[in-house]
C-alpha cells in the first residue's frame, strides 16, 4: 500500500521513517522533507479561512511522478506524512484516512508509554507492527 | 464508583511517598526540601499530562486559538481526570487565565478548616504539572500557579509565554 510512513515532530524533525524499497532511502527523505512546506501552509490557512472544516487530515499534499504524497496533523502538531505509489489508483481518500487514524491510535499509545521520552525516536514494536502491516499490503 | 477513588488514593500515596524520600535523608524539612518535593510531583504530572492530552484530543477537531485549548482544558480535561468541570475561568485575552474549581477533588479529603492550609500546595503540584504538560503538548507554553483561600476551593492561574 504505502511505500514510505513517515512521522514528524512538532518542531520538524523526524521522529520515524520507514520505506519499502530500502535502497532510495534518501529520496523519500526528500520527498517528506518537501511536503513539510506544504503541511505548514495548509495548517496556518486553517485558522483564516471562515468555513474552515478544522480536521485533522490534511489530504493530497501534492502529487509527484511517481508518488502521492498525503498528510495529517495532530492536535499536538505531530505530523503523519503517506507517500503511496501513484500507479496504485485502487486506493480511496477513505482508505488513506484509515490510515492515518490507525497510525494516530498507535502513536498515542506510544506516547503514553511511561518509558518513552517525548521528542525521542519512536522505537516501539506496536508502532514497527502497524506500520508494516500498512506497507505489507502493497502486493 | 469505586474506580474513582483509585486515583485519589494513588495520588495520596504518591505525594507521601515523595514527602517521605526527601525527609528520610535529614531529621528536618527545610523550605528548599518542600519546593524539591513540589517540583518532583510536578515533572511527574508534566508528563502525564503531555500523554494524557495526545490521547484525548485524537477524536476532537484541531483548535482555532488558544481560548478554544484553554476551554477544553476546563471542559474536557478536567471532567476526565477530576469528573467535574472547571466552574469559573477568567481571562485577560493576553494570555493570563485564571480557572476556578469551588469543589477541587484532590482537596475535598482535606478538613474545611485553616488547619491545613499549609498542606494544599504538595496536593496541588502534580495537577499543576499536568495541566502544564498538556499545554505544552498543544504548543502553549505556560507558568501554572494555584492558590487556595478556603479550603476545598482552588483556584489555578496559567500565564502562557509568548515568545
Amino acid at each position: 500500500m504505502a511505500v514510505c510512513i513517515a512521522v514528524i515532530a512538532k518542531e520538524n524533525y523526524p521522529l520515524y521513517i520507514r520505506n519499502v524499497p530500502t535502497q532510495n532511502e534518501l529520496k523519500f527523505h526528500y520527498t517528506v522533507h518537501t511536503s513539510l512546506d506544504v503541511v505548514e501552509e495548509k495548517i496556518s490557512a486553517v485558522g483564516k479561512s471562515l468555513a474552515d472544516q478544522r480536521e485533522l487530515y490534511l489530504g493530497l499534499l501534492y502529487p509527484t511522478e511517481d508518488y502521492k504524497v498525503y498528510g495529517y496533523v495532530t492536535n499536538s502538531k505531530v505530523k503523519f506524512v503517506i507517500v503511496v505509489d501513484s500507479s496504485n489508483t485502487s486506493l480511496r481518500d477513505n482508505e488513506i484516512r484509515s490510515m492515518f487514524r490507525k497510525l494516530h491510535n498507535s502513536f498515542t499509545d506510544v506516547m503514553c508509554n511511561p518509558f518513552h521520552n517525548p521528542g525521542d525516536q519512536i522505537q516501539s514494536k506496536a508502532f514497527d507492527g502497524i506500520v508494516s502491516g500498512m506497507m505489507m499490503q502493497t502486493g | 464508583m469505586t474506580d474513582e477513588v483509585l486515583f485519589e488514593f494513588l495520588h495520596m500515596e504518591m505525594v507521601s511517598n515523595v514527602y517521605k524520600e526527601q525527609q528520610s535523608n535529614k531529621m528536618q524539612m527545610d523550605n528548599k526540601d518542600r519546593a524539591a518535593c513540589v517540583s518532583v510531583l510536578e515533572s511527574m504530572g508534566f508528563r502525564v499530562g503531555q500523554g494524557l492530552i495526545e490521547r484525548l484530543t485524537r477524536d476532537s477537531p484541531s483548535f482555532k486559538d488558544e481560548l478554544d485549548i484553554m476551554k477544553f482544558i476546563c471542559k474536557d480535561f478536567w471532567t476526565k481526570v477530576f469528573r467535574r468541570q472547571i466552574d469559573n475561568l477568567r481571562t485577560n485575552h493576553q494570555g493570563t487565565y485564571v480557572l476556578q474549581d469551588n469543589k477541587f477533588t484532590m482537596l475535598t479529603q482535606l478538613s474545611n478548616g485553616k488547619q491545613y492550609l499549609d498542606h494544599a500546595p504538595k496536593h496541588l503540584a502534580f495537577s499543576c504539572g499536568m495541566v502544564r504538560g498538556a499545554l505544552s503538548n498543544l504548543g502553549l507554553d505556560s507558568v501554572v500557579t494555584a492558590e487556595v483561600a478556603v479550603m476545598p476551593s482552588c483556584k489555578f492561574q496559567v500565564v502562557i509565554q509568548k515568545l
